[in-house]
């Protein structure tokens, strides 16, 4: 039974039921882009995300990610290829795929010298929504948000995990059917990172398709069903996470002991390392038994006092995608 | 395969017909407001610096050096360049306002809240084009009504000066929006209005008639676009010019289409804006 690094404080938003749906609500085909200045950013990516998935879409800095929702949300022209969100195309009814998303992006990107309200309001006039719908619209989400107290500062006053909700109520005011956060946990405090995972949880549970990068992976492994990681401007991995956790073979654990006189014990499979006396690193295969290598430190007169997952698993399995990739690419 | 949460919702709903009117003539009326209520939010920068700087050229060419000039065009001097100032005024006016606002949203990035939307281009092009053209309009009353301190002004025809001013402050909105696509620092956007809209207005005829100018001089003013819409403008009130206005009205409508027309492109293809 491995030991879970994930924080039991994010709400998961996994009890799935299975269904199939006839309209992905993103899909991505053959898309590619190659900067001004040569940089090959996508290199044909496709991708699909089903109707009310909570998509993580990971990758190294540099990966391809933001180019990829820069394209999806108008601010990338795309070099070639289409991109479908909800059965409309990027290029033949911009619009209409406008309608559809909410953005979150990475760097803020609103007016310092408004209100969270006035930028709410009017980024709910530019989707065409009047304001005596936008009004109550925005007090909603600005509250939902924890940031009514601030609704009617300008925005500079403010402080980096307010800003960061802001863009979430912002991109609620369209009720968008497909949220995409760019990063949007970045440099915010472990508090109000759980309330925001708390607050989008919810929205997808109501319906609303979330894709979420992120560099936090224990927050999308604990929150994500599918999974797709891109690198060199590649998906090199889409599949469901519960099969990518699946593939990991060996799994690493550190153990908090007493008792420790340096001497190890010897068992077949496990590779124990001494850190210092008191702190044990057991590498095994992830279907080994734990029981064995307690009953073995036990016999030692070794105590274990604590335990956990020396990385997150689903950042040892990305390590190791994006290293083989890059070893693949040298090639 | 993924594994999925939630049964199939709908395709995306259908968004045409007056509905889509309906949206975008809210989209257009929110960077409309947003514009103006910009415009008065920074009062001192946007209303005060013209009514301060054409009362100082109403003092001293009007009133000093004018009363030594005579009369043009059976006009006395003051009254002869109030038209023109007005006109200055609008220009430079609608100018910086879409030019200093727009290149702050490139700069800020809140363009991305525009680009990001499902609004047409026209749409955003129209919105900002019109906050442009009402911080025009407002400047042109605030020194229309200081100029009556100084003489008195008949307005000759009324719809002539009503058309010349918002033609003449589209043109210089749309010119100001292309100059903030291209520009990629403040100091891009400084650099129009000094070396290219000062010298043209006042080569334009705001303070003489190019009546009074000898060849080559007088042939070489009729490339300058300032001089047909200050001239259009003065026989708005006045009911004199140097240009018949019906050429003027053709000068200024050429370039509305063919400024609209660029922005427009710019737009689609996301020059300075889209990477």
């Amino acid at each position: 039974m491995p030991a879970d690094s994930a924080s039991p404080n994010i709400p998961s938003s996994k009890p799935a039921s299975s269904a199939s749906s006839a309209v992905p609500a993103l899909e991505v085909v053959g898309l590619r882009k190659t900067y001004s200045n040569g940089v090959e950013a996508l290199k044909g990516v496709s991708l699909k995300v089903a109707q009310g998935d909570f998509f993580a879409l990971l990758g190294p800095n540099g990966a391809g990610k933001s180019t990829l929702i820069g394209i999806l949300s108008s601010l990338v022209n795309p070099s070639g290829g289409d991109a479908r969100v909800f059965g409309l195309s990027i290029h033949a009814d911009r619009g209409g795929v406008m309608r559809q998303i909410g953005l979150v992006p990475q760097e803020i990107n609103f007016n310092q010298f408004e209100s969270p309200f006035d930028i709410c309001v009017n980024v709910a006039g530019f989707y065409g929504i009047p304001r005596a719908i936008a009004k109550p619209r925005a007090e909603k989400y600005l509250k939902e948000l924890r940031i009514w107290d601030k609704a009617f500062q300008q925005t500079r006053m403010m402080s980096g995990g307010m800003k960061r909700r802001l863009m979430i109520a912002r991109a609620m005011m369209n009720e968008p059917r497909l949220l995409i956060l760019d990063e949007p946990t970045a440099g915010v405090d472990i508090e109000i990172r759980r309330a925001m995972w708390h607050f989008i949880t919810g929205i997808n549970a109501a319906g609303t398709t979330v894709i979420l990068t992120t560099h936090y992976l224990e927050e999308a492994e604990q929150l994500c069903r599918n999974i797709a990681i891109i690198d060199h401007g590649e998906i090199v991995e889409d599949t469901s996470m519960r099969r990518l956790l699946s593939k990991l073979d060996v799994q690493s654990f550190v153990l908090d002991v007493t008792g420790f006189d340096g001497m190890l014990p010897q068992l077949d499979g496990v590779k124990l390392v001494r850190i210092d006396d008191q702190t044990l690193e057991a590498e095994m295969p992830s279907t080994h038994n734990l029981n064995a290598l307690f009953a073995a430190l036990t016999a030692r007169g070794i105590t274990v006092t604590s335990m956990r997952n020396k990385t997150n698993r689903l950042e040892e399995l990305f390590v190791r995608l994006v290293e083989r990739n890059d070893n693949g690419t040298r090639a | 395969m993924n594994d999925l949460a939630h049964p199939p919702a709908n395709p995306a709903p259908v968004y045409a017909g007056s509905v889509r009117v309906r949206a975008n003539l809210v989209a257009l009326g929110t960077i409309t407001r947003r514009e103006v209520r910009r415009m008065l939010r920074i009062w001192t920068q946007t209303l005060v610096p013209p009514a301060i700087s054409m009362t100082l050229y109403f003092v001293i060419f009007g009133k000093v050096i004018g009363s030594r000039v005579g009369l043009i065009h059976g006009f006395t001097y003051m009254q002869y360049i109030v038209p023109g100032l007005v006109m200055m005024s609008i220009i430079n006016n609608s100018y910086g306002n879409i030019t200093s606002s727009f290149f702050g949203s490139k700069f800020g990035r809140y363009v991305e809240e525009l680009l990001a939307s499902p609004m047409p281009n026209w749409v955003v092009l129209t919105g900002y084009v019109s906050g442009a053209v009402l911080r025009g309009v407002l400047v042109g009353i605030i020194v229309l009504g200081i100029a009556l301190f100084f003489t008195s002004l008949h307005l000759a025809h009324p719809l002539v000066a009503v058309t010349t001013v918002l033609l003449g402050s589209t043109i210089f909105s749309l010119a100001g929006f292309i100059n903030a696509t291209f520009a990629k620092r403040f100091d891009d956007i400084q650099m129009v209005p000094t070396f290219v809209l000062t010298p043209l207005s006042y080569l334009g005829g705001v303070f003489y008639s190019i009546s009074m100018l000898g060849s080559p001089w007088r042939e070489m003013s009729r490339v300058n676009p300032i001089l047909y819409m200050v001239n259009a403008f003065r026989y708005g009130i006045l009911g004199v010019g140097d240009v018949p206005v019906w050429i003027a009205y053709v000068v200024m409508l050429a370039f509305v289409i063919v400024l609209g027309g660029f922005a427009l492109w710019l737009l689609q293809k996301g020059v300075g804006l889209r990477s």
